[in-house]
């Protein structure tokens, strides 16, 4: 069960990243442990996910690299806070647990899940969505590649079919 | 009928306090050379780009309210070897006071904050804003954890507070409470936030 989530940290640690934010949520349970113990990454859990947008642009201004983890419904709370990353064409790589999406059964995580895509593109970013285990690695390298090496902003969503959909 | 709750936010140049920012925000920051600054917008922003130019040590907002403090910790959490200070307004913190407590669990030694307080939403015609009504960000900066913190209303005062800013073993703020009546330095800067950041990045990376 953790052996993507193990493949996704060990690629963000490939990319030298050094700063890793959150609001806990289950489906990044393990990243969040990861980072917790990792004594070359500062991991720091926020009061609302706006703050890790803000604070990875921070992160860029003084040359390291980072990453926001955040469930769907986070990235509501960010939207404005992504003009400074539009504005200033900062790097930036969002991790977003999906929820309203594939057999959601809680009806308030819905319009947030349905909305992340268009919301993210609509502000500059680039988003991949992981369906399989075995394409986490891929998609995870993929991704650190256009935002670190191009200076992108993406957003890579790992949806409900591959970290389970919540039974209500 | 029930009495309709009220607070008021017509405009109103009623101060918080009575320094003038011109002469207190440059006595307070000493040195601006000697950090590395991230500004909030608008008045602050100001401020910080009169200290500064023609030097780039500074990286100032004009939008994304409430994202100051942050920015602010994940440069400082960059670069250890700097010490970084951040620079906003009443109103820009209280969009997003949460980040003094993010700041707080992590308490980092080179951080710190100054918030300007007027009291008022300068930039849009100086309607009260809560600190005028009775909100202390300062005992909210404490609330959150953080142990080094002054409110600052005097200018007999100002230069213990300098000093915390620089001497503080974790992170620390400082409340500047300064009168709405004397405005921010007058200055002309770009607002394209790409060439904001390379220009920083330029000027205070190391090379390699």
């Amino acid at each position: 069960m953790t052996d993507w989530q193990e493949d996704l940290y060990r690629v963000l640690k490939e990319f030298e990243v050094s700063q890793v934010s959150y609001v806990p949520d289950a489906g990044h349970r393990v990243l969040i442990d990861m980072s917790l113990a990792d004594p070359e990454v500062h991991s720091v859990p926020l009061t609302t996910e706006e703050e890790g947008i803000a604070m990875l642009a921070g992160a860029h201004l003084g040359g390291a690299r980072g990453v926001a983890a955040m469930q769907s419904s986070g990235i509501g709370n960010c939207v404005n806070m992504f003009s400074l990353v539009k504005n200033g064409l900062f790097p930036m790589l969002v991790l977003v647990s999906m929820r309203g999406d594939f057999g959601e059964g809680n009806p308030w995580q819905m319009p947030m899940g349905q909305a992340v895509e268009p919301v993210m593109e609509a502000m500059g970013f680039i988003t991949v969505r992981i369906d399989r285990p075995e394409d986490v690695e891929g998609a995870m390298r993929a991704a650190c590649t256009m935002v670190f090496k191009s200076g992108q902003a993406v957003g890579v969503l790992l949806t409900q079919k591959l970290i389970g959909a919540k039974a209500f | 009928m029930n009495e309709a709750f009220r607070a008021g936010t017509a405009a109103d140049m009623s101060p918080v306090g009575t320094l003038d920012r011109r002469e207190a925000v440059p006595a307070l920051v000493g040195n601006p050379q000697d950090w590395l600054i991230v500004a909030g917008l608008a008045g602050t922003a100001k401020d910080t780009a009169a200290m500064c130019e023609p030097e780039a040590n500074y990286f100032a907002c004009a939008g994304v309210m409430g994202g100051a403090v942050a920015m602010g910790l994940g440069l400082a959490l960059a670069r250890p070897d700097r010490s970084v200070l951040v620079l906003t307004g009443d109103g820009e913190l209280l969009m997003n006071v949460g980040s003094l407590a993010t700041v707080a669990i992590l308490n980092p030694p080179n951080l710190s904050i100054v918030c300007v307080d007027n009291g008022h939403y300068g930039e849009t015609g100086y309607q009260k804003s809560h600190t005028s009504l009775g909100v202390d960000l300062a005992a909210m900066a404490s609330g959150a954890g953080i142990t080094a913190v002054r409110s600052v209303s005097e200018t007999h005062e100002i230069e213990e507070a300098g000093r915390l800013l620089r001497e503080a073993n974790g992170a620390s703020f400082v409340l500047l409470k300064i009168t709405p009546d004397a405005p921010p330095p007058v200055i002309r800067r770009s607002l394209d936030a790409a060439f904001a950041k390379d220009r920083f990045r330029t000027a205070t990376l190391p090379a390699g």
